[in-house]
């Protein structure tokens, strides 16, 4: 091989590499950390069903745990350790992850569209707001 | 026991440890999230361009193609255009064909005795290594290519696909992503290759085995992040930001492992070009590969050869044809 092919592939392996860098730059938006808005009920409510950053990074188990509750063992009550109870539900019933979080634009999807989370979730559950 | 592998796996235990300790004890959320990062970032630029270049100046003297079939030769005889190719274009499509399916190694064979009182040699056919190191230099490339959501803001389409494809199977929450276990479990395969097939453990290094550790820490440590420990995305991903756009800022509360994932990986990186790994950049370098066998067609000069004082017979008669006349030697010109 010649040296200008070697060098040529090397050039573009660096540029390869430094893509996030130079494509951030280019192509990317300004970067902002979304902040989930507390809306409806959520804002007066004090508490979420497990602690902030519990929610923040496990609330993903936490659904499949409700999800496997209500389907498998028809149990629709969750007693959470901060002495509330919840109905296990997406979006059915005031204590619900819609029913207290009622903008999902605003407040689950600002998190799942900066990380490119889409949950198929939405293929079957609704969410409250678009049906009115 | 032998320190071959045990050496290598103590010092990844000291590496988790080091950045599990440093973040958790010591507080060293900045030495080990910022600096370590870009340190090694450079370096692993730096030294894999020094290497390259530095397998760039050394001589081809001879054209050594491997020739896994047919040359080029009589019309009447079907050359292999790709596995013994005479032009440019087969060399080219046999180098891809090296380089994303791994063609050399799909011919592997293995030497062993026969299980009965014959105990003849026989080689066969071995496909394992083959399909292991495919699905681990694949799973590889889509877990890296997957970790591009934390660099990238909007996330590009392309990525998208990928994760919508490899979390297909759609298993538990948050969804399983096949590449992760695949890795895993490849990486795992690779190393019990070495550890139980006696042959291949004979010829390991701990050069060898430290890169498998490395991989599978790296792999473990991201599984268990993601499936059992659980870590806040979002705090992660406004770190990872930060470091591309040169503003870092370390997460808070995102905890030890994550930045032992994040050490493993940059010492990864940081060793690459010391390692065994260039074979990344070698394979493209390599000369029984990327040659054309078409050295009847066209002199392959080597870069070693200086000039040398050469003797013609016409000099030689130069010089000594009065003694040659005189001894009645034959001789070409009289005069
Ligand atoms: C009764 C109202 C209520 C319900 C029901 C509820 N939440 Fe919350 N949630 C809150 C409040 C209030 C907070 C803010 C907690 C805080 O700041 O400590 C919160 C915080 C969160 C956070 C963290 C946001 C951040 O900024 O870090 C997530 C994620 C979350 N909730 C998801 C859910 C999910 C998923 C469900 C359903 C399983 C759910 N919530 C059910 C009220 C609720
Ligand atoms: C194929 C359609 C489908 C998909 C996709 C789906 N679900 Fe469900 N889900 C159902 C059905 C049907 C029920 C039962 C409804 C009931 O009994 O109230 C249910 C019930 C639930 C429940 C308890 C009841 C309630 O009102 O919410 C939870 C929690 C839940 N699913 C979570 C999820 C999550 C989280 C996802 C995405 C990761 C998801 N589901 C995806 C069909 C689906
Ligand atoms: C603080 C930001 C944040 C908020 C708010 C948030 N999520 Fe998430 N969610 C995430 C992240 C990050 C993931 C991906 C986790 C991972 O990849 O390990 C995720 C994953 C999920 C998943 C699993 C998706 C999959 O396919 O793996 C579901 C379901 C989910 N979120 C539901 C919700 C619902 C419902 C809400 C609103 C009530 C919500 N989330 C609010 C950050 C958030
Ligand atoms: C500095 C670079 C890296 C950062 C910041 C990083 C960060 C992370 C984070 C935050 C997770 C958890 C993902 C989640 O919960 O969804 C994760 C998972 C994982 N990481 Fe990394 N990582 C890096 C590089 C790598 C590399 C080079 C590899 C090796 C291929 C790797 C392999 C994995 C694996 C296998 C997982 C498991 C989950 C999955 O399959 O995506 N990581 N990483």
């Amino acid at each position: 091989m010649s040296k200008n092919m070697i060098i040529s592939g090397l050039v573009i392996f660096v540029i390869a590499v430094l893509s996030p860098f130079w494509a951030q730059a280019v192509f990317g938006d300004k970067h902002v950390v979304p902040k989930p808005e507390l809306v409806g009920k959520a804002a007066t409510a004090k508490k979420c069903v497990l602690d902030k950053y519990d929610m923040r990074a496990n609330h993903m188990s936490l659904l499949d745990e409700w999800r496997d509750s209500v389907v498998r063992d028809a149990d629709r009550r969750y007693d959470a350790v901060n002495g509330h109870s919840f109905g296990m539900s997406l979006s059915t019933g005031e204590d619900s992850c819609l029913g207290c979080h009622e903008d999902k634009a605003k407040f689950c999807d600002s998190c799942h569209v900066y990380t490119s989370v889409n949950p198929y979730c939405w293929e079957c559950h609704t969410n409250p707001k678009e049906i009115e | 026991m032998n320190q071959k592998y045990l050496i290598p796996l103590i010092t990844v235990f000291v590496l988790f440890l080091a950045a599990y300790v440093g973040v958790e004890g010591a507080k060293l959320e900045w030495f080990f999230g910022i600096v370590v990062p870009y340190v090694s970032l450079i370096a692993f630029l730096v030294f894999f361009v020094l290497k390259v270049l530095g397998w760039a100046k050394s001589a081809v003297p001879f054209k050594i193609p491997t020739t896994c079939g047919q040359q080029k030769s009589l019309p009447w005889i079907k050359q292999n255009k790709i596995d013994n190719p005479d032009t440019t274009g087969g060399v080219v499509i046999r180098m891809l064909l090296e380089i994303f399916l791994f063609r050399s190694l799909f011919r592997n064979t293995k030497a062993a005795f026969a299980r009965n009182d014959k105990n003849r040699l026989s080689y066969s056919w071995e496909i394992f290594l083959w399909v292991g190191a495919l699905a681990f230099h694949y799973a590889f490339l889509t877990v890296l290519l997957r970790h591009m959501r934390f660099f990238m803001t909007p996330v590009p389409s392309c990525i998208k696909w990928l994760e919508w494809a490899d979390g297909i199977v759609q298993l538990g929450l948050p969804g399983l992503f096949l590449s992760g276990v695949v890795l895993l479990a490849a990486a795992l395969f690779l190393l019990a290759r070495r550890l139980f097939d006696q042959k291949v453990n004979y010829i390991s290094l701990a050069s060898d085995y430290f890169p498998l550790f490395l991989i599978i820490a790296i792999a473990g440590t991201g599984i268990a992040m993601r499936y059992f420990t659980k870590v806040d995305i979002v705090g992660i991903k406004s770190f990872t930001m930060g470091l591309i756009t040169l503003h870092p800022v370390p997460p808070e509360g995102v905890g030890g492992l994550f930045y032992a994932h994040v050490f493993l990986v940059s010492v990864l990186f940081a060793y690459f070009p010391a390692s065994k790994l260039m074979h990344m950049g070698g394979i493209f370098l390599s000369p029984t590969r990327n040659m054309a066998n078409d050295t009847r067609a066209q002199r392959h000069i080597n870069p070693w050869n200086y000039d040398v004082d050469t003797h013609t017979y016409e000099h030689y008669e130069d010089h000594f044809r009065d003694k040659m006349i005189e001894a009645g030697l034959p001789v070409d010109k009289k005069e």
